[in-house]
């Protein structure tokens, strides 16, 4: 694999591939020396154009356990916000010497540009374009959910006879993209609950099950319920009328969660708007999986550079 | 050299003649004898048609001379059969008052490829909310006759039944871009499933169709001509079909871009191909094809617009709308409307050369090849085949959306007023150009 840039391009195998490396990746956290050599003396370089301090601290942790130097550039108070091109910075990067780029971007297709203008050679990876992709958001999702399922026995599985029932902004999440992409992949039934503002056009197309209201998704008994985050300024846009309305019609309130079966995993992406899209009854629950989404991202993002930077450098060799 | 002899030339396709230029016209068709002051232009296999003229070209001269200048931009027309090019009036500063229009018009006078009439802003600054000097404008050397507020669309119901009206005194026609601006804040692609797959913000078709319906009741209304600039979808033709029907006095134009190119090549961020109205889907494309086939759709119109490389070489979202056509246009044409059987070469010379002279009330342009005319002839080689390159471009920028592709036909010739612009495929030169012209 020579670049991570959206789910809907990975196979079912390279798929549940990446998901065992990253159980091996979880392994190593419980040793009392958790940093591999893998990639000493190999540059991984952060480019974040749009803030996220838990995504970029997850990839910088990722990467220097792999041993990797590693250099951040953030869009505040540097270059890449003041108007230099893309190309001008993936340009300087090369020249830097790296042999990843980690990119965030507010534009979707960033990465896709990165990995095939011609611009570089260094493998690309993408860390959220717009409202397009987030990649290893999807795999830590759903690795999340293996282990969830199975344990100490994830290994090889993958994620077929799950339900899962996605909520919310649809229409600008990557983060739903990436995951409706990867669970079908992956052989999980997905559903997506929305009002009709919030669906992207054409998701009739999509390999997902569409229901404009909350109660009829959650009737089916969902093995896992992802609550997408809702950003307030949406409802000025006219998307709904209101965070009040939004939560009553779309929230996973406590009487929702309550009714929710125990086995149940009730999963967000991050940051959470407590009392909108999720109660804190659903968010401080057992059930809840946010805080092992977090641990479970550094496994993923280990797993998916080493395969990048170090699984090609043998395929070289 | 005083003459021009075009030798075995095939008029529009049909007859072969013979084409004697002296004096900036056509002095005698037929079978003719070279004279000895004469050059001799062989165009045995070659087509004659009346030099090409654009209603919609962006020239970006004052203020964009980065991307385009009248110089350049003229060159790259004469360069794909242009004659005579309407030039836009989104330029800085915006082409709303006499000065401007008459810069711009002396500008393409003094270098001579090709006749350049300047469209006139609808509204001052295209803010949409005071008409311009539409009089002052239509009244000076620059004689403008199209108005336009192109790249934006004057959506104020009020004002543009007002602009119809007004600018009907001066037997002038609002040229609109139709996009209703709250249906696409933030568009970046034709909405649809792709758009959808892609995360990036859809432009609805119903954002131009409800524009194109309104207007054309404005027109009805109003009983003042309106031209519908780069129609991109098949429910506009519908609206337009219409119209016609009821003897709206509504014209409407096409881009070569879209009668070819379709909303899948977003698929790889490549911005060459973002562009407003932006690429539709198949199904649209065969539409406008059909449409501009049997005269619902009046003329095509390029659309040529020049950006800087690094206006194109950021993301998508961050990326200039629009793409150069004018080298391209007449294989674009002659590929999707010629070699399909939809339009014969004098459809071809109607829809691309007089019929825009009318729209635009550019006297001289656009007639038969027949002697006393103005002598404005395009010579194609209707055999010619080529993978486009950018290598292929004449003007100042490089964003042709066609690197790759197989066209058929190429410009061999152009003669404007009398005098060769291009000859032997090749643009002759500036000086001598302005010399002669
Ligand atoms: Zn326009």
């Amino acid at each position: 694999m020579k670049h991570l840039l959206s789910t809907r391009d990975l196979d079912r195998e390279t798929a549940v591939g990446i998901l065992d490396i990253a159980e091996d990746m979880a392994l190593t956290a419980d040793r009392e020396v958790r940093k591999l050599p893998t990639l000493r003396g190999r540059t991984v370089v952060n480019l974040f154009f749009e803030d996220s301090t838990r995504t970029r601290l997850s990839f910088e942790s990722a990467a220097k356990r792999l041993s990797a130097d590693v250099i951040t550039f953030s869009a505040k108070g540097s270059s890449v916000s003041k108007g230099e091109s893309l190309k001008d910075t993936a340009q300087t990067l090369q020249a830097m010497g790296a042999d990843a780029i980690v990119v965030r971007h507010h534009g979707s297709g960033a990465a896709h540009q990165l990995a095939h203008a011609g611009w570089i050679d260094a493998h690309v990876l993408n860390a959220g374009d717009g409202t397009h992709e987030h990649p290893t958001q999807a795999l830590l999702d759903a690795f999340t959910m293996r282990q969830r399922r199975y344990g100490a026995d994830s290994r090889g599985r993958d994620l077929s006879g799950m339900r899962v029932v996605i909520v919310g902004d649809i229409v600008h999440s990557r983060v739903a993209r990436s995951n409706v992409w990867l669970l079908t992949t992956l052989g999980a039934e997905v559903h997506l609950v929305a009002p009709r503002t919030l669906l992207p056009a054409g998701v009739e197309t999509w390999p997902v099950t569409v229901h404009e209201h909350l109660e009829p998704a959650l009737a089916l008994r969902p093995d896992v319920v992802m609550m997408l985050r809702i950003q307030q300024e949406r409802m000025h846009a006219a998307f709904f009328p209101s965070g009040r309305e939004y939560a009553r019609e779309w929230g996973l309130t406590a009487e929702r969660f309550a009714a929710l079966g125990p086995d149940t995993m009730v999963m967000h992406p991050g940051p959470m708007n407590r009392g909108l899209e999720i109660s804190s009854a659903a968010a401080d629950s057992s059930a809840s999986t946010v805080l092992a989404q977090v641990t479970n991202g550094v496994f993923i993002r280990m797993a998916v550079l080493y395969l990048l930077v170090a699984g090609s450098q043998e395929a070289s060799a | 050299m005083t003459g021009t002899l075009i030798r075995g030339a095939s008029l529009l396709g049909e007859t072969r003649e013979d084409i004697r230029i002296r004096g900036g016209r056509i002095a005698a068709t037929g079978r003719l004898t070279p004279e000895l002051d004469e050059r001799v232009i062989d165009a045995d296999g070659l087509l004659a048609l009346p030099g090409l003229v654009d209603l919609h070209t962006h020239l970006r001269e004052p203020g964009g001379e980065a991307s385009e200048t009248v110089l350049t931009g003229t060159r790259a027309a004469a360069a794909g059969g242009y004659t005579a090019v309407f030039a836009m009036a989104n330029t800085s500063p915006v082409a709303d008052t006499a000065g401007v229009v008459e810069q711009v018009h002396a500008l393409g006078a003094q270098h001579g490829y090709a006749t350049v009439r300047p469209i006139g802003a609808v509204t001052v600054g295209l803010e949409g909310e005071r008409l311009s000097e539409i009089g002052a404008m239509a009244r000076s050397r620059a004689q403008v006759r199209v108005f336009s507020d192109d790249g934006k669309c004057v959506h104020d119901a009020l004002l543009m039944r007002r602009a119809l009206e007004y600018v009907a005194t001066f037997d002038g026609v609002i040229a609109q871009h139709a996009q209703e601006p709250r249906l696409t804040e933030g568009a970046q692609m034709n909405e649809g499933a792709l758009s959808g797959e892609l995360g990036l913000a859809g432009w609805p078709a119903v954002a131009e169709e409800s524009i194109v319906a309104r207007d054309v009741l404005l027109a009805q209304h109003t009983g003042a001509r309106l031209h519908v600039c780069h129609v991109s979808t098949a429910g506009s033709v519908d609206v337009i079909r219409w119209a016609k029907a009821r003897g709206i006095a509504v014209t409407a134009e096409v881009t070569p871009h879209h009668l070819l190119l379709t909303e899948e090549l977003a698929r790889g961020y490549d911005a060459r191909f973002k562009v407003n109205p932006p690429l539709r889907r198949d199904d649209d494309v065969r539409a406008l094809r059909e449409a501009l086939a049997d005269g619902t759709i009046d003329i095509v119109a390029t659309d040529h617009a020049p950006h800087p490389a690094e206006a194109k070489e950021c993301t998508w979202a961050e990326a200039a709308f629009g793409m150069v056509g004018l080298e391209s246009a007449l294989p674009v044409l002659q590929t999707t409307m010629i070699e399909t059987g939809m339009l014969g070469w004098a459809d071809l010379a109607r829809v691309m050369s007089s019929a825009p002279a009318e729209i635009g009330r550019l006297d001289g342009y656009g007639d038969p090849l027949t002697e006393g005319a103005p002598a404005h002839v395009t010579l194609v080689d209707p055999a010619a085949r080529r993978t486009w390159s950018t290598g292929d471009l004449r003007g100042r920028s490089r964003n042709t959306p066609y690197t790759g592709v197989e066209l058929a036909g190429a410009i061999v010739a152009t003669v404007h007023g009398g005098v060769a612009t291009v000859l032997d495929g090749t643009l002759v030169d500036a000086e001598e150009v302005a010399r002669r012209g």
